[in-house]
């Protein structure tokens, strides 16, 4: 028996043997031939090669998923017959003498970055298909064998890293669950895995390719625990409290609907961020009190044209209604840099995380915001909604927007339509400077939500998805812990109330820490609530108080980490530690 | 050389199935056939390059064609944009 750690990438438990998912080394010496036609005939054998072993697998998907699913087989055969393709490889071997392996992977390589620097991400996600094929072909020339994906029991599959093309085709009904040596918690392994209710661990080192085929091992995706050949009472123990965690989620969810209050009777609301009517109607099944974030990026993304104020009017009336009374909290645009928009020139950024977005876009096309308010204003008859502003940096920004705002309703009363009138507005707190001048917004606003992931980011001065620095990156961390705890004081000084609608707001561990920090509102992905119910209505704020007070004291990351593992106990038998 | 504008009308561009159709239709005439998305050309015949256009819906797209049966791979390609590419709305 052996463990092993990596990071919870989706909760839940499984137990059972390994599918070791090795995606081979496939590498090549680049050289000039002596013969470039018998060169040619060789890459021309591999591809006809790879060609029908694509139409094996597309009659293979046919037969077990459905047409749609098998298309994407068919795209890739088409890829192989591409005749500029086809041309660039033999232009690469006949003329400039290049070896097979090397003429394949220069020019696919170059359809792929094209296709990368592609604004829709439909067609950005085709780069992986051009490279997918590319690999098949290279596997080809090198005489390797192709790594068998079947799954002829159920099975965990562990990986060094699993691409979408890969995950997609492991047969979900024999999948345990995913334990991977690299990626992030964001990664796509993560993302899938929560969408298939599976668990998820991942980033847990090389020590898990070192898992032999056929070992069992149990997969702890809420601790990122993984433990090798478990003995007769660990796994017993595994058994109780696989069991105990399904009767958990079953009493926690039915206990959704409660309200969140503390043993000594502080009462917090808990509430869901959103991206689209789907999410909203699990938001309401999972017992959200309303939504803490509804993004509005939704209806601006992937189009030629901005949505009218009559496109946007009716798609947020749509989840306002289904929301009723409960409040929401929508945020305007947040895009800019990173996404582009067809219709609105955001133009290059050697830095777009520091560049022209979200409220600093929207506040220079004043016309163009606007036409958001309205649709906001008029679709808020009858409900209550709040406005919240992205990405402010300064005081003056805020009092820019009012005035686009005040706008906005003049507009909307000289064409005689309803709006609604009591409509509370506030900021994301994400930028440290946000955080540090929160006295001065007083009087400017009516709420503060704390935005944990750009603020970690712009804080500690990293970026969450670069492996190098991504341990600097912990929303825990003492200097973003000060900042958070500086915004909720001057907030409440100033009468404001304050919410959190980062991940931080749904972590387990955090949440007696901010409790005791004084939050009002958590907000987080809609499955998340049941169990954050749970953690408050377990605690006590004088605890929290004292755990809060302690954390803010701390000079590093790793001690916040070490004190909370040992002063919070998890809630239900869920964390409980396997030894 | 004649020429036509397409409207792509279906959700998600000229990708996946409908640019596999519409590059599998170009490939039975001898004709060059051209497809302009702004900037961006790209031959008919090639999947690759169809995709490269990045023409997702409501693009306008300029398709060009040049020898013996021009006028007919316009005319196919127009009846197969105009199907929607066989897809729902």
């Amino acid at each position: 028996m052996k463990t092993l750690q990596g990071v919870g990438a989706s909760p839940g438990l499984a137990y059972g043997p390994v599918f070791l998912y090795q995606q081979e080394g496939l590498s090549f010496t680049p050289f000039q031939v002596a013969d470039p036609p018998a060169e040619w005939s060789r890459m021309e054998a591999a591809l006809k090669i790879a060609t029908t072993q694509l139409s094996a697998i597309y009659e293979k998907a046919l037969e077990e998923t459905s047409e749609a699913q098998a298309a994407i087989f068919e795209a890739h055969q088409q890829m192989l017959d591409d005749p500029d393709l086809i041309d660039g490889i033999r232009t690469s071997i006949l003329d400039e003498k290049n070896n097979a392996e090397k003429a394949l992977m220069d020019t696919t390589e170059k359809y792929a970055q094209t296709l990368e620097t592609l604004a829709d991400e439909y067609f950005r996600a085709r780069a992986a298909d051009i490279r997918d094929v590319a690999r098949r072909t290279l596997r080809i020339l090198l005489g390797k064998q192709q790594v068998d994906l079947t799954l002829r029991h159920p099975a965990i599959v562990v990986a060094r890293d699993l691409t979408p093309s890969d995950t997609v085709q492991f047969d979900k009904t024999k999948l345990l669950g995913f334990c991977t040596a690299e990626g992030g918690a964001y990664s796509h392994t993560a993302i899938l895995a929560k969408a298939l209710a599976l668990p998820a661990v991942v980033a847990a080192d090389d020590a898990v390719l070192t898992i032999a085929r056929g070992d069992c091992i149990i997969l702890n995706g809420r601790s990122g625990e993984i433990i090798v050949n478990p003995d007769q009472s660990t796994l017993k123990k595994f058994e109780l409290q696989q069991n105990a965690e399904k009767d958990w989620a079953a009493v926690e969810l039915s206990a959704a609907n409660q309200p969140a209050i503390t043993k000594d009777g502080q009462q917090v609301e808990v509430v869901a961020n959103v991206g689209n009517l789907a999410d909203t109607e699990n938001a309401i099944q999972f017992g959200a009190e309303g939504i803490g974030l509804l993004r509005t990026e939704f209806l601006f993304l992937n189009r030629q044209k901005a949505p009218s104020e009559d496109e946007q009017y009716v798609a947020y009336k749509a989840i306002f209604d289904l929301m009723g009374a409960r409040p929401v909290v929508i945020r305007t645009l947040d895009v800019g840099g990173d996404k582009e928009l067809p219709y609105i020139d955001l133009g290059h950024e050697e830095n777009p995380f520091l560049g022209w977005r979200a409220i600093r876009m929207c506040l220079d096309n004043p016309k163009f915001f606007k036409t958001q308010l309205r649709a906001i204003l008029r679709a808020a008859v009858g409900h209550k909604i709040h406005i919240m502003y992205p990405m402010i940096a300064a005081v003056s920004e805020v009092k820019k927007a009012r005035v686009l705002l005040n706008e906005a309703r003049d507009e909307i009363k000289t064409a005689g339509l309803p709006l609604g009138e009591t409509i509370q507005v506030g900021i994301m707190v994400e930028i440290p400077a946000a955080a540090v001048m929160a006295d001065k917004f007083i009087g400017e606003v009516d709420f503060f939500s704390i935005g944990t992931n750009d603020l970690t980011q712009y804080t500690m001065a990293v970026e969450r998805t670069n492996k190098k620095v991504g341990h600097l990156s912990n929303a825990l961390d003492p200097a973003v812990l000060r900042l958070i705890a500086r915004v909720i004081e001057e907030g409440h000084k100033g009468g404001v109330w304050v919410g959190m609608c980062g991940e931080l707001a749904g972590e387990p561990k955090a949440i007696p820490v901010l409790l005791g920090l004084g939050l009002d509102e958590f907000s987080m992905a809609p499955a998340l609530v049941p169990h954050a119910k749970a953690i408050i209505r377990a605690s006590s704020m004088s605890e929290c108080k004292e755990i809060a007070r302690a954390v803010l004291d701390m000079a590093t990351y790793a001690e916040v980490e070490a004190f909370l593992a040992k002063t919070i106990r998890p809630v239900s038998s869920i964390g409980d530690e396997l030894k | 050389m004649p020429e036509i504008i397409l409207t792509i009308r279906n959700k998600v561009g000229l990708h996946a199935r409908p640019a596999s159709l519409f590059v599998r239709e170009a490939t039975k005439f001898k004709s060059t056939i051209t497809a302009i998305h702004g900037e961006a050309q790209a031959n008919a015949k090639s999947i690759l390059n169809v995709l490269t256009l990045g023409a997702n819906q409501g693009t306008k797209l300029i398709v060009r064609a040049e020898g013996e049966d021009a006028e007919a791979a316009l005319q196919a390609l127009t009846v197969l944009n105009d199907s929607n590419y066989g897809e729902a709305e």
